[in-house]
C-alpha cells in the first residue's frame, strides 16, 4: 500500500522536490475515486480542487450549442487536472469527466494556496512545474489548432 | 513506310505505365478509399516498405500513392489507401471494381528494416501516414521475434477518420502495442484526445534501443521528433518519409527537388539526422 | 600531341557534302530573327558568315564583322539540349478502353534521322555531358533519350574570342574543347587567307576526314590556331570564383542577398529556357473531347513558376525569393551532390537573356562577400 507522498514524488509534474515539500503538499491531499462516465468538475463551478491522476483517462470537455459535448483533451495517470484553483476567480473553465474507473489523489486548492503564501520556496517549485505543464499543454493544443489533417491553409 | 508512322514498341520505356485492375475497393472515410488492384498484363509487382508507384485513371495525370499492402505477400494484390484532394486522386477513388488504372513503379527508397533487427521500433503515424507505414508494420510483426519492443502511435483528425480500424484492434494481440488519438471528438469516444506527440512522452521508450518510423504531414512529424529527442532518441534512428510534387517519379523532371535530393529517388524516406538541416530552411 | 590538318574556306563545303553522303542532317548556327539560333544548315552559305554577337546582361546584338568569319560569335539563345530533351515530347498517346484503362499504347517511333551538330563550343559539349548524366545516369534512363544520342556526329568549333558574358574558364568547361567530338575546327583569317585547323577526336572523324580536300597543317598554321584559342581565354568577359562553392551556397541559404535579387528578379524563367543543361520538365495527360483518347506529354518546365513545387495546400517555393535561391544554389552547389558535377558550364546564356540583367557571376560574388551575414527579416 503506497503513501500518498509516494505517489506525489512519482507524478513526473512534482519530480525532483524535497521529502518536507512533498510532505507539505501531501497534507493537502486525499485519494478519491471515479466510476466511468462521472464527473470530476463542470464548467462554471468554483474550482476549489485539482486532481492528479493515479490511473485511468480524464476527458476534458466543452459543450457547445447545436454541437453536443466536444472532448477537447484526454489526460493520463501522472498528469494534473486543472489550474483554476491557482488564479482567481476560481471557477472551472471546462467539464471533466471520467472515461473509465479512475484513481486520483484530490488536492485542496486553498489548503496549498495558504502552505505557497507561508513558504514562498515550495510556492516557487511547484509554480515552476506547473507552468512546466501548461507549457506542454499549450504547444500541443497549438499543434491540435493547426487542424494538420484537415484540408487547406492551415496545415 | 508512310512518313511519321508510329508502332508499338517493344521496350516501353520507364514512362510507360502498365495496366492493373481493380479488384476490390473499400471506402476509410469520408475522402479516403483503399483500392486493391491485380495486374491486368504481366505478373505482380514486388516491392519493399515505404515506397510508391505513379498511379493514374484514365486521363487526369498521374500521382505518386504510397503502397500499403503486404510486402511479404509474393502474389498478392497492390494495395493503395487513397485520399481524393485533387483531380487526379478524385479519378482513382472513383474507379469501381473491374475499373482499370495505370501503374509505374514501385519506385523510390524504403524504410530501413534491415536496420531494425534487435532494436525496439516505435511507429508514429498521423492521418493518411499510416497507409506508408502499414506495409513496415506488417513486415515487423511477420518477423516479430526479431525485434525488441514495438509500438505505434496514431494521431487522427477524428473517430471517424481513422484508418484500418479493425487492424488497430487486432495488431496488440500480434505483437505491437497501438496507442490512437485524435485531435477532437465526441463524447461517446474513450480514447485519447489530443495530439499524437503527447503520446511520445508516455511511450516508454528506451532510448538506446529504440529507432523510430514517422510519416504523417510534415508540421505533425517536426514536433514528433522534438518529443522524440526529448526522449532521448538520437536522429540518425529516426526516419521520416517525405512529400513532395512529383511528376517522374524517376529522378528526371526535378520537382521533387528537397534541397541537394531528389525525394522520388534518396527518398521518400530519409534518415532524420541527414534531412533535419534541410527542413531547417523555409521553402527550401 | 596528335597532327593537325587544314582545311581551306573554300573547300569547305566538302564537310557538308561528305556528311550529306552518309545521311546525316546537318544542323548548326544561322541568322534568324536578329539572332544566330540552331537550325537545318545545307551549306556553308547558311552560316552567319561576317557576324559577330554582342553580349552583354540583358543585351544581345548582332553586329557585321570587318571579315567574313563563319564562326566569329559565340552562343545564342538556342542550346543543343533541345536535341536531347525535346520542348515537348509525346510519351504515349492511348484510347480508353471499356473498363476505362489504357489500351492500343503508342509509342512514339524514334525518329530515324541522322544528325550531325556543326558548331558545338566546348561549353556545349560539356552541357550536353551533364545532361546525359541526369538523363541518362541514373537508374532508368529513357531508351527513347538514349537512341537521339547514340549516333549523333559532332563537329566541334574552338572559340577563338569569348563573349562579354562567358566564364567558361572559371567552370573549367572551355574555351578549348578538348574531347567528346568527332572533329573539332578552329577557325583562322590572316594575310588573306582564310582556313580552318582541324582535329581528329575519333575514328569517325578521322574517316570524314579522308573524304575532305586537307592538308597536314604546318606549324605556322597550328601556331595561329593556338594563339587564337589562347585569346578567347584571355577575353573571358565574366568570372565566377568556384572556391568552395558548393559550401559556400550552403551556409547562406539566409543571406540577405536573395532579398535583393529578389526585388529584380521576374520569375520570367528565361533562365531556365536558355540554360544549355537546365532539365526540368512537367508531365500532362492530354484527352480529346469525347475522353476517349489522351496523350502523356512531356514539356520543359521551370522551376520559376509558383506551382512548380506544388503540394497538398499549396507550394512549397511561394515566394520569387526562394524560386530565384533554389535556381542558383541548384545550378551552383546541389547539382554537385545530385549528379556529382557542377550544373553550370559558364556560357552566359542565363545573364544574356535575363530581361534586368540579373548575372549569377555578380551573385555568386555578392554572396561570398556576405558569407555569414544572415537576414533579419529571413
Amino acid at each position: 500500500m503506497r503513501s500518498l507522498e509516494d505517489l506525489i514524488a512519482d507524478a513526473p509534474t512534482f519530480r525532483g522536490l524535497a521529502p518536507d515539500q512533498i510532505a507539505l503538499i501531501a497534507g493537502c491531499g486525499a485519494n478519491e475515486r471515479f466510476e466511468a462516465g462521472a464527473a470530476l468538475q463542470r464548467e462554471g463551478e468554483p474550482a476549489d480542487r485539482f486532481f492528479l491522476i493515479r490511473e485511468g483517462a480524464v476527458a476534458l470537455q466543452i459543450q457547445a450549442p447545436g454541437r453536443g459535448e466536444i472532448v477537447i483533451e484526454t489526460l493520463q495517470p501522472g498528469e494534473v487536472v486543472g489550474f483554476s484553483w491557482l488564479f482567481e476567480p476560481h471557477r472551472w473553465q471546462f467539464d471533466a469527466r471520467a472515461n473509465e474507473p479512475t484513481r486520483v489523489i484530490a488536492f485542496d486548492g486553498a489548503c496549498l494556496r495558504g502552505k505557497c503564501e507561508a513558504d514562498h520556496e515550495l510556492g516557487y517549485e511547484l509554480m515552476r512545474r506547473f507552468a512546466w505543464a501548461l507549457t506542454e499543454r499549450l504547444q500541443a493544443t497549438r499543434l491540435q489548432l493547426l487542424d494538420v489533417y484537415g484540408h487547406g491553409r492551415r496545415g | 513506310m508512310a512518313a511519321a508512322a508510329e508502332a508499338l514498341t517493344d521496350v516501353p520505356g520507364p514512362m510507360v505505365p502498365a495496366p492493373w485492375t481493380v479488384r476490390s475497393k473499400r471506402r476509410d472515410t469520408a475522402d479516403t478509399w483503399t483500392l486493391e488492384l491485380e495486374p491486368a498484363a504481366g505478373g505482380a509487382i514486388s516491392f519493399e516498405p515505404g515506397q510508391f508507384t505513379m498511379l493514374s485513371a484514365f486521363g487526369t495525370g498521374e500521382v505518386p500513392i504510397s503502397i500499403s499492402g503486404d510486402p511479404g505477400s509474393a502474389s498478392g494484390p497492390l494495395v493503395h489507401t487513397v485520399r481524393a484532394v485533387g483531380l487526379a486522386t478524385q479519378a482513382i477513388c472513383d474507379a469501381d471494381v473491374g475499373d482499370r488504372l495505370s501503374v509505374r513503379g514501385p519506385f523510390g527508397r524504403p524504410w530501413p528494416t534491415a536496420e531494425l533487427a534487435g532494436r525496439d521500433v516505435l511507429v508514429v503515424a498521423g492521418g493518411i501516414g499510416l497507409a506508408p507505414l502499414r506495409p513496415a508494420i506488417l513486415s515487423l510483426l511477420a518477423g516479430r521475434e526479431r525485434h525488441g519492443r514495438l509500438a505505434l502511435l496514431y494521431g487522427g483528425r477524428e473517430p471517424e477518420q481513422l484508418l484500418y480500424p479493425s487492424e488497430l484492434q487486432g495488431w496488440p494481440e500480434l505483437g505491437i502495442d497501438v496507442a490512437v488519438t485524435v485531435d477532437s471528438a465526441g463524447p461517446e469516444w474513450l480514447g485519447h484526445v489530443g495530439v499524437v506527440t503527447r503520446l511520445v512522452a508516455r511511450a516508454e521508450i528506451d532510448p538506446a534501443r529504440t529507432s523510430a518510423l514517422l510519416c504523417g504531414p510534415e508540421v505533425m512529424m517536426r514536433f514528433t521528433v522534438a518529443a522524440l529527442t526529448r526522449a532521448g532518441v538520437a536522429a540518425q534512428d529516426i526516419h521520416v518519409s517525405m512529400e513532395r510534387n512529383m511528376q517522374c517519379g524517376i529522378g528526371h523532371c526535378g520537382h521533387c527537388q528537397l534541397g541537394p535530393s531528389l525525394v522520388c529517388r534518396d527518398g521518400p524516406v530519409y534518415r532524420w539526422s541527414e534531412l533535419e538541416p534541410w527542413l531547417a530552411i523555409r521553402e527550401l | 600531341m596528335p597532327a593537325s590538318h587544314t582545311l581551306e574556306r573554300r573547300d569547305l563545303d566538302d564537310l557538308f557534302a561528305a556528311l550529306s553522303r552518309r545521311g546525316y542532317t546537318i544542323l548548326g548556327p544561322t541568322v534568324q530573327s536578329q539572332a544566330i539560333v540552331y537550325g537545318e544548315l545545307r551549306s556553308s552559305a547558311d552560316l552567319p558568315g561576317g557576324w559577330t554577337d554582342q553580349q552583354e546582361a540583358g543585351h544581345y546584338r548582332l553586329r557585321r564583322r570587318t571579315d567574313e568569319a563563319l564562326f566569329g560569335y559565340n552562343v545564342g539563345p538556342h542550346s543543343w539540349k533541345v536535341r536531347q530533351l525535346p520542348s515537348e515530347r509525346r510519351i504515349f498517346r492511348a484510347r480508353r478502353d471499356a473498363d476505362g484503362g489504357l489500351c492500343d499504347i503508342e509509342q512514339p517511333a524514334p525518329d530515324e534521322r541522322r544528325y550531325a551538330f556543326l558548331g558545338v563550343r566546348s561549353c556545349e559539349l560539356h552541357a550536353m555531358g551533364i545532361l546525359d548524366r541526369v538523363l541518362l545516369g541514373g537508374a532508368h534512363p529513357d531508351p527513347v533519350e538514349r537512341a537521339a544520342r547514340e549516333g549523333v556526329f559532332i563537329v566541334a568549333v574552338q572559340c577563338t574570342q569569348a563573349g562579354g558574358t562567358c566564364f567558361c574558364s572559371s567552370m573549367g568547361t572551355g574555351p578549348e574543347a578538348t574531347r567528346g567530338y568527332d572533329l573539332a575546327m578552329t577557325e583562322v583569317i590572316e594575310d588573306g587567307r582564310h582556313y580552318f585547323v582541324l582535329d581528329v577526336g575519333s575514328e569517325s572523324g578521322a574517316e570524314l576526314l579522308g573524304e575532305l580536300t586537307h592538308t597536314p597543317a604546318e606549324p605556322s598554321a597550328q601556331e595561329a590556331a593556338r594563339a587564337l584559342r589562347a585569346l578567347a581565354a584571355e577575353q573571358m568577359g565574366r568570372e565566377l570564383d568556384t572556391s568552395d562553392i558548393r559550401d559556400l551556397l550552403y551556409r547562406n541559404y539566409e543571406s540577405p542577398r536573395w532579398d535583393e535579387v529578389a526585388d529584380r528578379c521576374l520569375s520570367c524563367g528565361n533562365c531556365t529556357m536558355v540554360c544549355p543543361t537546365c532539365f526540368c520538365t512537367s508531365v500532362e495527360d492530354v484527352t480529346d473531347l469525347a475522353g476517349d483518347s489522351v496523350e502523356r506529354v512531356q514539356r520543359w518546365d521551370s522551376c520559376f513558376t509558383v506551382d512548380y513545387s506544388h503540394i497538398h495546400g499549396g507550394s512549397v517555393r511561394a515566394s520569387t525569393r526562394s524560386r530565384y535561391r533554389q535556381w542558383m544554389t541548384h545550378k551552383l552547389a546541389t547539382w554537385i551532390d545530385q549528379f556529382g558535377s557542377s550544373g553550370c558550364v559558364g556560357c552566359g546564356r542565363c545573364i544574356t537573356w535575363c530581361p534586368v540583367g540579373i548575372d549569377i557571376t555578380e551573385e555568386a560574388r555578392a554572396i561570398r562577400e556576405e558569407d555569414g551575414v544572415r537576414d533579419a527579416f529571413a
